[in-house]
């Protein structure tokens, strides 16, 4: 498969499905069980492109596991989860992976190469052109605000933001259409972790990729989401445009605005202006 | 210091058989690292065999050495040459090290790093050979080192069985009830098991900072 920068063939292809009509990303009463105990239950949630999804919720609420349903880390045990119109089920594991950016904790860097083959990790498995990686990871470093001279750095020799922002680079590398981050910025300290929240935000308004987003944090949920999923127990209690999310009156919506309440600057006011 | 005088008016069978010892040794170390090292990758991908292996590995690892000689006497084609046997013996003693070694470090790679290669979409072998194997290879040459030097000390009983190597000075001095021929047979051997351990034990050194860099 050849690809370009600004879009990835498979993408292109399903295009032809109007975007109202089928979401990159949907839940389609997608449940996963382990050994009994369901870890996500009958989740319906679409993802439009161009759309941040913030999922929200406390450890164990399946936030995770939903992640890995999207890139078939995992399996829906019964319903599916359609990418791109297809099920992951249907997807070749590899070409999916591939297709969808990942970002983690603390940036998931492979602590045995330098930054440079770290970003260039999916164009060179990808089989780029060598020239052509060069530039791409010039290209991503300006993006996400960092300087060539890392390029030869190891992940240790790193700061925290700078690992983190390597890892969205790297994820960001094959331009993905679809991007999913697990408490990307929660290892940061609050200076960086705002920095990176404006950032980021600015940076997926420019590209207006698929992004689905896990936290636990209700402050970085509103600052970022377009839409809030709301989790709990594996089920989704609610699911708003972030606008309607802080006004609901679900018990554990107001639970939440709560906890995060009696902070000198609460997460209400954030994004009053959207 | 008589055992030097023995050893240079000797030196050209000293050469002779500290070469048999290296090549014992080594030959045995070598194929012990062939099996070893992807039978200890075979069991990180397949847990249930994990267990079963471990546990012969260990056993052989007890059957003490003259006995483990005489075990293998009657075996067809290895019986048949005192080296070959040898080196069977050799290198079934080196396996323990070079299996337990590469699965433990290839089990010690940081699991959020292998879910963040196969999140990104590495097939199976790039997984292992871009990600796991350099991360664990450390450890793995821990295991060569280890596999290498008893090697080289369990050498000198290959003597016993007619296997040669610097085992003769040691049993001929034995037998003539002479320290000089036993230590012109026991100081090389040493020499030979230090230079190795220090030789392995930099490389070692080097991957092991790589490892670190996380």
């Amino acid at each position: 498969m050849s690809r370009t920068d600004d879009n990835v063939c498979g993408f292109t292809y399903h295009m032809t499905t109007p975007r109202d009509l089928e979401a990159a990303i949907q839940f389609d009463h997608a449940s996963f069980r382990l050994n009994g105990r369901a870890l996500v239950q009958d989740l319906v949630l679409p993802v439009k492109q161009g759309e941040m999804l913030v999922l929200l919720g406390r450890s164990g609420s399946g936030k995770t596991t939903t992640l890995k349903l999207i890139n078939r880390l995992l399996l829906p045990t019964s319903g599916n989860v359609r990418v791109n119109g297809r099920q992951t089920s249907e997807w070749d594991p590899i070409q999916l992976r591939r297709s969808i950016g990942y970002v983690i904790q603390d940036g998931g860097l492979f602590p045995h190469f330098t930054v440079e083959r770290n970003i260039a990790l999916v164009p060179r498995i990808e089989n780029w052109p060598r020239a052509r990686i060069e530039t791409r990871v010039r290209e991503l470093l300006s993006k996400v605000g960092l300087s060539e001279d890392l390029l030869s750095r190891y992940p240790n020799q790193l700061s925290g933001g700078q690992r983190q922002r390597v890892g969205v680079a790297r994820a960001l590398a094959a331009d993905p259409p679809i991007l999913i981050l697990d408490e990307a910025f929660g290892a940061l300290d609050p200076i960086t972790r705002s920095e990176m929240q404006k950032e980021f935000r600015e940076l997926q308004q420019r590209m207006q990729k698929a992004v689905v987003f896990v936290t636990h944090d209700l402050r970085e949920a509103l600052l970022l989401a377009d839409r809030v999923a709301l989790m709990e127990e594996g089920r989704l209690i609610v699911d708003l445009p972030v606008a309607e999310f802080s006004r609901s009156e679900n018990a554990l919506v107001r639970a939440y605005m709560e906890a995060f309440s009696g902070l000198p600057d609460s997460g209400h006011s954030v994004r009053s202006s959207a | 210091m008589n055992f030097l005088h023995f050893m240079i008016a000797n030196r050209q069978q000293v050469l002779d058989l500290t070469l048999e010892h290296i090549t014992l040794a080594g030959v045995a170390t070598v194929l012990a690292a062939v099996v070893g090292i992807p039978l200890g990758i075979l069991i990180t991908r397949i847990p249930q065999l994990s267990k079963p292996v471990l546990g012969s590995v260990n056993i052989i690892q007890t059957i003490p050495s003259l006995a483990l000689f005489g075990f293998l006497l009657p075996a067809p084609w290895i019986g048949e040459r005192a080296g070959r046997l040898a080196i069977l013996a050799l290198a079934l003693y080196g396996l323990l090290p070079l299996v337990r070694n590469t699965y433990a470090g290839i089990q010690g790679v940081d699991p959020a790093v292998v879910e963040a290669a196969r999140a990104m979409g590495l097939t199976d072998r790039q997984l292992l050979f871009q990600v796991e194997l350099p991360l664990a290879s450390g450890v793995i040459v821990a295991g060569v080192r280890i596999a290498t030097v008893t090697s080289i000390g369990v050498a000198t009983i290959a003597a016993a069985i007619g296997a040669g190597g610097l085992g003769e000075f040691i049993f001929r001095g034995l037998a003539m009830v002479n320290n000089d021929v036993i230590l012109a047979g026991a100081v090389p051997a040493a020499l030979l098991a230090l230079v190795a351990d220090f030789a392995l034990g930099r490389l070692e050194q080097r991957l092991g900072t790589l490892r670190l860099k996380s």
